[in-house]
Parts: structure tokens; C-alpha cells; sequence
């Protein structure tokens, strides 16, 4: 295992009265769900290894409000923003990079009708940038020629379109991306957004991350690419269902990243 | 007795655009039974958009053979308009082929619609079997059944019978000025109708002029007819595709609206000055509900996508929920609203402008709790709409309802809501654990 992870809290850098070059927006599933928590890690190794001035909140975040805005209760979702937002001005953050779309949708298209502007980025984009700009390197290795299937994010692509960035940074990793029967514009959502990942589906012939995993097996991957924690828990438990776990992974784009670049 | 029949016809096109007229006033009533939405940003990109999806047509070609054949059909219906132009002239001066004096420019326009007239017959054949023969899913869903359907066809058959009276029409025209027949001077070219001109040979002067006349009256009384149809349809989409495009989200598909009253409300909650025992002020609103569960807490652009919604169901396959045999279809939800609407405008109609309570709303009663919630707020049905119809933010406001209303959501979501509230998280999870992954190996 690498050294120990090094991950700053806005806290920190305002008692030694400096500001990081970015705050990274982990959120509750970046926090708290196992599988997601590994795609947190995965991403600040990056950070770590290419220097980023970063901080996390920490035990000062909170969930922005996104499943309780989708599931209907306004009330709760602006108790939450005003509150979050109260505490991003008063460290006067300027730029957020999260890895979860809802929260990054959320930050950047509904907080500042509530007096929170800052300039959001989701992890790929801020990946993609880093390598722009030649922060960091990648070299294909592990993924040299493997079969890479991209699913779009409902709240990165469609609701921001957010298309290019991550299979740009698949293809970085020398890897075939192939892409799956409905992408792009019309990607088929993984089942878990508008609040639903947090209660049973309605009646129906099959759950939707069901459908999505056969559309993701169709193209025969080695791996599933995700950006999202709610998409990677819906699609590895598809892979399950279909019991093919073995020999199919589900994984974030961070964490392709930092198992190339061996972190 | 010579004017006789520009009578007629003058009388005929008074009372069907008059007609028409009082159905557009109706429909214009019926939207602004919404909520006030005030739209006045973007003015250029909003015509930008009008101009590209709906005179562009850039959102139908996503599906190419449909999308081929409604461009057919739609220029042919542009276009075929001039030649109605000239019809209505001529008929109200007693008239024939008043804009012959183009010339070479008439032989062009002739021939175009002729051309186009074939080609809408084709591409509306082609329609009718991919409704009818080939059965394609979208078609058949439960809201489809009954009046959706036979109005489709009908809208088929109405737009066949119009071009095979219009080349009608024209191939005894042809043949007339082919004879010299009196008032039949030869003008325009019929690359379509003079093939089946050859039917007609052999035909008297006069029952030729009959047959003429016929198609001539009987084309411009079904254009007349066809227009005043358009209210009672899913057709209407031909005119108001334009204002809907207008009025259409710009902002990005994730970003939902914060609601002002709540937000004039948690200000004052946060507000550490603020006198929890104050008197609220004399000029105080009361705040609207919450959401909506009927019609008239819409706002009208939500109003004006339903009356616009043509039913093509490309919402409805591009659906997740309805993918995975959810019954949830988007569609649906804009069809629903535009009978709900349609059924408050009567109540108001029966009433002497007043809408008297029929014990009957939106939700329950059209749209149910469990479509509701089978809605993963993809936007997919957004992005696949070919004229800008959002089916998302009325499934969110009745969602808003259900639960700052009613406090009717799913248990689950309680419980995550719950969460949110106490611990800042949807799961059960303390607020001071939320850095511990930076710790664990």
C-alpha cells in the first residue's frame, strides 16, 4: 500500500491563513457507503500525487439537499443549501471539485439562485484539466487494450452536458472504448437518481439497473467505467445479478487512474 | 346569380376562421388558467431555438425515418399553403389561377406542389403502416387506446384526401386547358397530376368542369375543415410548436427552480434577528400550496406544453421506468394534463366563466402516486422530445405536493429524509464520522 493519504481540511488551511487551490466536495456517499469511499481515496491519491492544493470540509459538509429536492421536499433541500452555502462564503471558497454528479449539479446550477456561486467542476473534468496542463501523467498499463464501456451519469451528462471528459480520459489509459446501445444524449439512467436509490423500485418487468447492465454487457466490456457513486453501486449490483463479477469490474474513473498510475 | 357562389365561399371562410378564431381564444383562456411565469430573458436564443427545432425540425431527425417523413410532410404543408392562398383569392373574386401572371415562376410553384403533394401521399402511407401494420411499441402504450389513436389516423386520412382532391383538381385542370376550354387559360406545369390526366380523357367540357370544381370546393372546405380539427387534436402541435419552443427551458436540464416561497420563508428561519413571534405584516402574501395537484397550480408554459404534446411517445421509449414496464410514461402525464385542462375549461364554459369544484383533480384522479414515484428524473424524456416539452417539472411539482402537503412519500424516503434532517446525510450516519475514510486503510 502507498503512504498514508494526506487529506487537508478547509479548517486547517484557514488557521494557518492560506486558501487551497480547490475544496473537494466529497459527499455522503463519498463519506460514508464502502464502495464509494474507495473512489474518494483513489481521486485524493491523485491529488496527493500531483500536488493539487486541496481540503476537504470534513465534519463541516453536509449533503447538499439533492435526493430530498428530487424527492419533493423543497423545505429540506433549501434548509440544507442555505446552510452549506453559509459555510463555503464564510471560507470564501471559489472552486469545488466533487466526484458525485448530484452534488455537483447541484452546487453549480442550484446554490447560487440561493446566493452560492462558485465555479464547480466534476472529478473528470478536473482530471482531464490536470493532464491538460501536464500535472499529471498517464500511461496506459494495466488498461493497455481492455474493453472499456462508459455509462453516462444522468446529472453529468444530460443535466450538464458532461460527455467528453471522461471518455477522453478513458482512452488516455490506451484502452478500446466501446459504448453501449443508448449513450451520450441518450443514456440510459442506472436507476438510482430523483431520490430513487434510497427506496424500492415501483412494480414493473425488471429494475432499471438490470436493463442497463445488459446494455453494458452487450458490448462484452472487461470493465464498466462510472462518475458516479450512485451509478457504480446500481451497476455492480446489476454485474452481480448476472453473476458476473469475476470476470467483469465496475469501476470509477478515478480509481482507473490511480490503479494505472499504480497509487 | 353570377356572384352566387362568391357568396358562398365568402360565407364558408367567415365561418371557419371565425370558428377557429373562437377555439384559439378558448385555448388561450385555458393556458393562462396556469400560474404566472414570466419570461422575458434570452429574447435572441429563444428565437434562435424556435428557428432550429421547430422551423429547423433539428430534434426529429434523431429519428431518421420519421424524421425524413415528417419534413416531407411538414414542407409539404408549408408550402402547399401559397397554392391555398391562391385559392382563397380566387374564390373570393371568382377567380382562376389568379397568380398565372408569374409565368414561369407559376409553372416552378405548381410543379413543386405537385411534387410534394405525391411525396406527402407516400410519406403518409408510410405513417399509416408503421401505425397500424408494423405496430411499433410506442404506439400501443395503454394511453394510446381509443380517441389518441383513431385521432392519428384520422389526421392521416385527412391529409391523404387533400392531396388526392388537390391533384385531382389539377389533372382535370390540365386536361381542361389541354381542350382550350373556356376560362381554363393554360398556366402552371403538372408533372404529377398530367399522368393521371390520361383518366379523364374522353370527359365532356362540363363534366370535366364539374369534377374541377368539386375537388376545388371540396379541397378548400377540408382545409377549412382540417384547421377547425386541429383544436379537438394532438395536431395542434403544427402552431403552437412555435411559441413552446419559444418559451422552452433554457437553463441546464439538471438545474430544477428553487422555490421562492420557501425560500422567503427559510431566510427567516435563519435569520438570527428575526421575532419568531412577530404578526405577520397587513401586505403579507399568503403563500400559494406547495407543488401541484391540479391544473390550475401549473404554470401556463406546463399548460402550453400539454395543449403542444402530439403524442409521439418518444418520451415515453426513452423512458427508463416505462422501459423496464414501470407505469410511468411521460407522455401520459402530458396527456392527462391536457384532458384535466380541458375538462376544467368546459367546467368554466358551463359555469358562466367560473370554475365551479367538480370533486376531481390532476393527481388521483388522472395521474396516480405511483407514476409519480417511478420517476428517476433522467430528463431523458426532456432530451428526446422533438418540441421542447419538459413532462419532468410537472412530475416534480406534483411530487412537491405529495410531499409538502400531503406528507405522502414512500416510507423509505421519510426515512431518508429524516436522515438529511438529523445528520445531515441520507443514511443513518453521524455528522462527525464523515471524515473516518481518510483514516481507514
Amino acid at each position: 500500500m502507498a503512504s498514508e493519504l494526506k487529506v487537508p481540511t478547509m479548517a486547517e488551511f484557514f488557521a494557518s491563513g492560506t486558501v487551497p487551490e480547490v475544496l473537494f466536495w466529497v459527499g455522503c456517499a463519498g463519506s460514508f457507503d464502502d464502495r464509494a469511499k474507495k473512489i474518494t481515496k483513489a481521486f485524493v491519491k491523485i491529488l496527493n500525487k500531483a500536488n493539487v492544493s486541496f481540503a476537504v470540509l470534513g465534519t463541516e459538509e453536509s449533503c447538499t439537499g439533492d435526493p430530498a429536492k428530487r424527492a419533493g421536499n423543497e423545505f429540506l433541500f433549501q434548509m440544507q443549501a442555505v446552510t452549506n452555502i453559509e459555510v463555503l462564503n464564510a471560507y470564501e471558497v471559489k472552486k469545488i471539485v466533487t466526484a458525485c454528479p448530484h452534488c455537483f449539479n447541484t452546487i453549480k446550477n442550484e446554490y447560487p439562485g440561493l446566493g452560492g456561486n462558485y465555479e464547480v467542476v466534476h472529478h473528470t473534468q478536473f482530471l482531464k484539466q490536470l493532464l491538460t496542463e501536464g500535472r499529471i501523467s498517464m500511461e496506459g498499463g494495466a488498461f493497455k487494450g481492455k474493453r472499456i464501456t462508459f455509462h453516462d451519469p444522468c446529472y453529468l451528462g444530460r443535466a450538464n452536458d458532461v460527455y467528453e471528459a471522461p471518455r477522453d480520459l478513458i482512452r488516455k489509459l490506451d484502452a478500446e472504448l466501446v459504448e453501449m446501445k443508448s449513450c451520450k444524449q441518450r443514456g440510459l439512467c442506472c436507476g438510482a437518481g430523483g431520490a430513487q436509490m434510497f427506496k424500492e423500485p415501483e412494480k414493473g418487468d425488471k429494475d432499471v439497473n438490470i436493463e442497463r447492465t445488459e446494455q453494458a454487457l452487450e458490448t462484452k466490456p472487461e470493465i464498466i467505467a462510472a462518475g458516479c457513486p450512485f451509478c457504480n453501486t446500481m451497476m455492480t449490483d446489476g454485474v452481480k445479478n448476472k453473476e458476473k463479477e469475476a470476470s467483469i469490474a465496475v469501476m470509477d474513473i478515478a480509481e482507473l487512474i490511480a490503479t494505472a498510475e499504480d497509487l | 346569380m353570377h356572384y352566387l357562389p362568391n357568396i358562398i365561399f365568402i360565407i364558408l371562410l367567415i365561418v371557419g376562421i371565425g370558428f377557429f378564431v373562437k377555439n384559439v381564444l378558448k385555448l388561450k383562456r385555458n393556458i393562462f388558467l396556469g400560474k404566472e411565469a414570466s419570461i422575458t430573458d434570452n429574447k435572441s436564443q429563444r428565437w434562435k431555438n424556435m428557428a432550429k427545432i421547430a422551423l429547423g425540425q433539428s430534434k426529429m431527425v434523431v429519428r431518421p425515418i420519421a424524421g425524413a417523413l415528417h419534413i416531407i410532410v411538414y414542407v409539404g404543408f408549408v408550402i402547399i399553403n401559397i397554392e391555398v392562398l391562391e385559392i382563397i383569392l380566387d374564390g373570393i373574386f371568382g377567380t382562376h389561377r389568379m397568380f398565372a401572371f408569374l409565368g414561369p415562376v407559376y409553372d416552378i410553384l405548381i410543379g413543386s406542389f405537385e411534387i410534394l403533394a405525391l411525396l406527402v401521399i407516400l410519406a403518409v402511407v408510410v405513417f399509416w403502416i408503421r401505425r397500424n401494420v408494423i405496430k411499433l411499441k410506442r404506439f400501443l402504450k395503454p394511453e394510446m387506446k381509443g380517441w389518441p389513436k383513431s385521432d392519428g389516423n384520422m389526421i392521416l386520412y385527412i391529409e391523404l384526401v387533400l392531396m388526392v382532391l388537390f391533384l385531382t383538381m389539377n389533372g382535370a385542370d390540365y386536361q381542361l386547358q389541354q381542350m382550350g376550354a373556356d376560362h381554363y387559360a393554360a398556366a402552371g406545369s403538372f408533372p404529377v397530376s398530367s399522368l393521371i390526366a390520361p383518366m379523364f380523357e374522353g370527359m365532356s367540357v362540363s363534366s370535366l368542369v364539374l369534377l374541377e370544381r368539386t375537388a376545388w370546393w371540396l379541397h378548400i372546405a377540408g382545409i377549412l375543415f382540417f384547421l377547425n380539427y386541429l383544436y379537438y387534436s394532438k395536431h395542434l402541435h403544427i402552431l403552437l410548436a412555435f411559441p413552446n419552443t419559444y418559451y422552452g427551458k433554457l437553463t441546464p436540464k439538471g438545474q430544477f427552480k428553487n422555490l421562492q416561497s420557501v425560500t422567503d420563508e427559510v431566510r427567516m428561519m435563519m435569520d438570527p434577528d428575526a421575532d419568531p413571534y412577530a404578526e405577520p405584516a397587513d401586505d403579507a402574501v399568503v403563500p400559494d400550496k406547495f407543488g401541484a395537484s391540479d391544473v390550475q397550480d401549473l404554470s401556463w408554459v406546463q399548460l402550453l406544453n400539454a395543449y403542444t404534446c402530439t403524442e409521439c411517445g418518444r418520451c415515453t421509449s426513452e423512458c427508463p421506468a416505462n422501459q423496464t414496464g414501470k407505469k410511468l410514461s411521460p407522455r401520459k402525464i402530458m396527456m392527462d394534463t391536457r384532458d384535466r385542462l380541458e375538462e376544467v375549461g368546459k367546467n368554466i364554459d358551463a359555469n358562466k366563466g367560473e370554475f365551479k369544484d367538480d370533486g376531481k383533480q390532476l393527481l388521483n384522479d388522472y395521474i396516480t402516486p405511483e407514476e409519480l414515484w417511478a420517476c428517476t428524473s433522467c430528463n431523458a424524456c426532456v432530451e428526446a422530445c422533438p418540441i421542447s416539452i419538459d413532462p419532468l417539472s410537472i412530475i416534480m411539482d406534483m411530487r412537491q405536493y405529495l410531499v409538502m402537503e400531503q406528507s405522502a412519500a414512500p416510507t423509505d424516503l421519510n426515512n431518508m429524509m429524516g436522515n438529511i434532517e438529523n445528520n445531515g446525510a441520507p443514511w443513518p450516519f453521524n455528522q462527525m464520522d464523515r471524515l473516518n475514510w481518510s483514516k481507514e486503510s
